[in-house]
Order: structure tokens, then sequence, then C-alpha cells
């Protein structure tokens, strides 16, 4: 065994010295402190997570990976796509990582470059996202047409009395609402969109 | 009076209907004066976070840039939608806690001719109002029609007591408030331990089989539990146990049936409101049983199409996940 000494001044046998690049670039491009530096591994997340049984990865095994700047493994892992968003993991962790926030920038990120799996969910925020640009309001009814034929026909048979239902009831609206500062609105957003939270 | 600066939400137009609604016919009894904000816009629920962060947060601060600027006595905003309440309050909070995305924002908010200050609002949830500030005892005093003998669900789900920026709940899982609520209107509240799980969130739509489990264990919690209905408090819970709860029972084969009401709805009955003033009937998953406990009579939802024969029988495949093909 190497003298105490030796251990430490070659890192204990790291034949590279460790790359924070990758973690460092999501935790700046989060919103708020995201502590995400902080993790200790203890799992908290993952086992408060309600999806966790469908996700390639837990959240502290991706927080692990992104420690160790596996940048396209990281981006390609469904596990953000599959975050509910239910904030157990953030009231839960002890280091206070807001986990949820962090697999917000991940699917941006993944976005951005290209790597997510599976082009459903990207597809349905791009066209919830597309409405919203272009009316300053959601719109169910086309997002759910424009959706469904594309990702998922085969289950629109299933859904007709849902659909139906809804529309009796008036609980979807046939046509679009618009806001009245459509133009400021736009102004904003293009103004927005060449602006970068790190840098 | 209680004055409150409104922001709704698209939901309250669309599929939360019954929520709008009946807050409207409850707003007289309790005192409240809802001032709309001014051309308010859609708060992006949880998709625009994920496509690109400053657009997000600056379509989330017109809405709070409006706000402020709004000349009213009150600097606090009202959401009832439980994803508005929370973006309106993320934006806030960590606009102050990262002072760079604070800066980022507004400068896209100039182009707009706007700008908002961090702090300058407060954000709360309807439900929060309603207990905190009007009180149980004024909600006791309104009731001319206890809901004796209803077995109530409270369900809260997740974006009203959690993440919790500023403290406002009794815990994160565990809260006892929507409990105490709906124990002045005289019903049976159960102890729900399911009562900040998840409805699936957008995971109806873009991943379907993630969300009917969630969806399956609440609906089939509150049934262990005998609930003869479950009271939320955010449209996309009501959306997802509501309208997607036959999907569930076909996905595993099961015969839930769990109506799942907004909070709003049995107050009004509760304050002597006929039920199709408070929203019912709007509901997929019909109420009129758990109505029929408390002798009234659910209003006919509007007429569906006649439903086309659906062809020959099939057998009906198992889900894979359960050893099905």
């Amino acid at each position: 065994m190497a003298p105490a000494e030796t251990v430490l001044t070659q890192g204990a046998g790291l034949k590279k010295p460790e790359d924070l690049t990758l973690l460092h670039e999501v935790a700046e491009a989060t919103a708020g402190v995201s502590h995400l530096e902080m993790c200790i591994q203890c799992g908290t997340c993952g086992g408060s997570c309600p999806s966790a049984a469908d996700m390639d990865h837990t959240p502290r095994m991706l927080f692990a990976l992104l420690r160790a700047g596996l940048r396209e493994e990281v981006l390609r892992s469904n596990t953000p796509w599959i975050c509910v968003s239910c904030y157990h993991c953030v009231v839960r962790c002890p280091q206070e990582v807001h986990i949820a926030d962090v697999m917000y920038t991940l699917k941006s990120m993944a976005i951005k470059a290209k790597l997510y799996r599976d082009e459903t969910a990207p597809d349905f925020s791009a066209s919830f996202v597309d409405f919203v640009e272009n009316y300053g309001r959601s719109f169910e009814l086309g997002l759910a047409t424009r959706f469904y034929l594309k990702h998922a026909p085969l289950r629109l048979p299933g859904m007709s009395g849902m659909g139906i239902g809804m529309l009796t009831r008036k609980r979807m609206n046939m046509t679009p609402t618009k806001i009245k500062g459509l133009d400021q609105l736009k102004s904003i957003l293009n103004k927005a969109k060449t602006l970068e939270l790190s840098s | 009076m209680n004055k409150y600066i409104f922001y709704p939400g698209c939901s309250m137009e669309g599929s939360a209907r019954a929520y709008y609604d009946s807050l409207k016919v409850i707003e007289g009894p309790l005192g409240l004066e809802l001032e709309e904000v001014n051309d308010w816009n859609c708060c992006g629920a949880t998709e625009y976070l994920s496509i690109n962060l400053i657009p997000a947060y600056s379509l989330i601060a017109r809405n709070l840039a409006l706000a402020a600027q709004q000349n009213t006595e009150t600097k606090t905003v009202m959401a009832p939608c439980s994803a508005c309440y929370l973006n309106l309050e993320k934006a806030d909070y960590y606009m102050a806690e990262r002072p760079a995305l604070g800066e980022k924002v507004n400068e896209a908010l100039a182009a707009g001719g706007l700008h908002y200050t961090p702090g300058s609002l407060e954000i709360r949830h309807l439900v929060d109002v309603i207990i905190n500030d009007i009180g149980l005892e004024t909600v006791k005093a309104k009731v001319v029609r206890p809901l004796t003998g209803l077995r109530i669900a409270p369900y809260l789900g997740c974006m009203v007591p959690r993440p919790d920026y500023q403290k406002r709940w009794s815990d994160h899982e565990h809260p006892s408030e929507l409990d105490d609520l709906m124990k002045a209107l005289g019903a049976e509240v159960i102890d729900f331990p399911l009562k900040t799980a998840c409805c699936g969130g957008h995971m109806t739509q873009i991943g379907p089989e993630t969300a009917y489990e969630l969806i399956r264990r609440l609906v089939s919690g509150a049934e262990e539990f005998k609930a003869d209905i479950m009271v939320t408090v955010c449209p996309m819970c009501q959306m997802n146990l509501d309208a997607y709860q036959s999907e569930t029972n076909r996905y595993f084969g099961t015969n839930f049936h769990m109506p799942i009401v907004f909070f709003t709805q049995l107050m009004a009955v509760a304050f002597g409101i006929n039920p199709k003033e408070a929203g019912f009937g709007l509901e997929l998953t019909s109420a009129k049983d758990a109505l029929a406990h408390i002798g009234l009579e659910a209003p006919t939802p509007a007429a569906a199409p006649h439903k086309k024969a659906e062809g020959l029988p099939m057998p009906k495949a198992l889900p894979k996940k359960y050893g099905g093909e």
C-alpha cells in the first residue's frame, strides 16, 4: 500500500483529473441556484419518485453520470422525459437540489443536441409552445388533434368517447383565444430567444 | 372584502370550466373580490420550461409585470390552477434567487416595454387564500346545506404543497388544510394517504402507461377508503382522473368509478347553490351517486351523439407490462 501522502498527491490513483465541465454547464443553465454540485448520491430522489420504474436511470444515477461527464448518455436518457414534476424528490432532498428544474434543463439540452431517443415528448412540448407563441393562450383541441394524429393515431378510436364528452360539455373550445398584446408578447419572446442564462 | 389580482389561466376557460363557474358563484358569499390580470397570457404549463429557459420565464414574467402595474389596492396575485400558481411563484422566486435570470428576463420584457421587480407581488393559490385569509369560520357560517354523510377523499396533488418556496403549508406531503376545509362543510373526510401523490401530469398525453398507473393508484386508493368522491384544487389532476379514468379502466381491466370535482363545487352546493350552477354535470365520471348521498339530483349532461356499433367482439389483450402480447 502506498503511503498516505502519495495517495493524496496522485488523487487516489486517478489516471486523469476529474472533469466537472458538464456538471457546471447544467447547473449554470438551470433556473435558480440548483445545488446540483451538492448531490451526495443518497438516492432519496429515486426512492421518492412515482415514475422511477419507467426511467432509464433514477435521478441519482443521472447525477452520477453528469458528474462523470458522460454527456451523450445523460442526454439520451429518458429520465427527464418521464419526470412528472411532482417535486417529491425536491422536498425530500437533503441537499436541496432543484431536481425538477435540472430535469427541465436536461430536456432543453437534449432537444438542442437532438439527442432524445423518442420524439413524442419533445414534439408535444413544442406543439404546446407553438400555440402559446401564436395566440398567447394554450389551445387544447388544436394541440390534441395535431399531437394524436402524428404520434398516437391508434389511441384515437379509444379516446373518441372522451373527446366527444369534453366537446359536448364545452370543456374544450373549438377555436383558440388570442390575447390583445400578441405583438408585445412576440417581441418579448423573440428577444428572449436570443438570450442564454449561462454566459 | 378580500381583494386579489386574479390570474385564471387557460384551463379555467376550457377543461376546468366547472372550477371557474363554481368559483364565480362562491365569490359573493365569501366576500372575495377578484380583478383579472389585464390581457394575461398562458403560463407555459410544464411544457415551455423544457424547450427554452429564458423565453419560458419571460412568458410567465409578462403576467407578473402586467399584474404589478395594475392599479389596485392589493399586491397579491391569486391563481386557482396549480401549474399556473407554481410557475408564477417560481419565476418570482428564481428571478430573485438568481439575479442573472432576473436580468435576462427583464432584458426580454423590455422589448415589450415591461419590467418586473421580483418580490413586488405575493403569489398565492385559491385554496390557501380561502383557508388562511377568509378563514374556516366564515366558510362554516355560509353553510346552509351541510355535506353530512358524504365521504370525501381530499386530493391536493403536487404543485400546491410542493416545492412551497414560501413555506405556506403545514406539510409538503401530508398537509391537513384541505381536510379542514371539507370538514367545515360538514363532510366526512377520510385521511387519504395519497392526498399529494401525482396524477401523471402531461404523461396522459406523452407516456400514457406511466400515467395510467399513477391514476390507478389514486382512484383505487380512494375506493379502498370507501370515498364517495374525490376533491381537487387542480385542473390537471381533475382532467387526468376524471377524463382518463375510463381509459385507465380499459388498460387494467378494472372497473373503477371515482368521481372527482373541484373543492369550490362542493363549497357552492354546501352554500345552497344548485348543482348545475356549481358546475356539476361537466365531469365525465359522473358524480350523480355522490350527490344523491346529500339528497341532491345531478344535472343531466349534454347528450352525446348516438354511438355506432363497435364491430365484431374481439378478445381483449392484456397490457404488455402485465404479461400480454
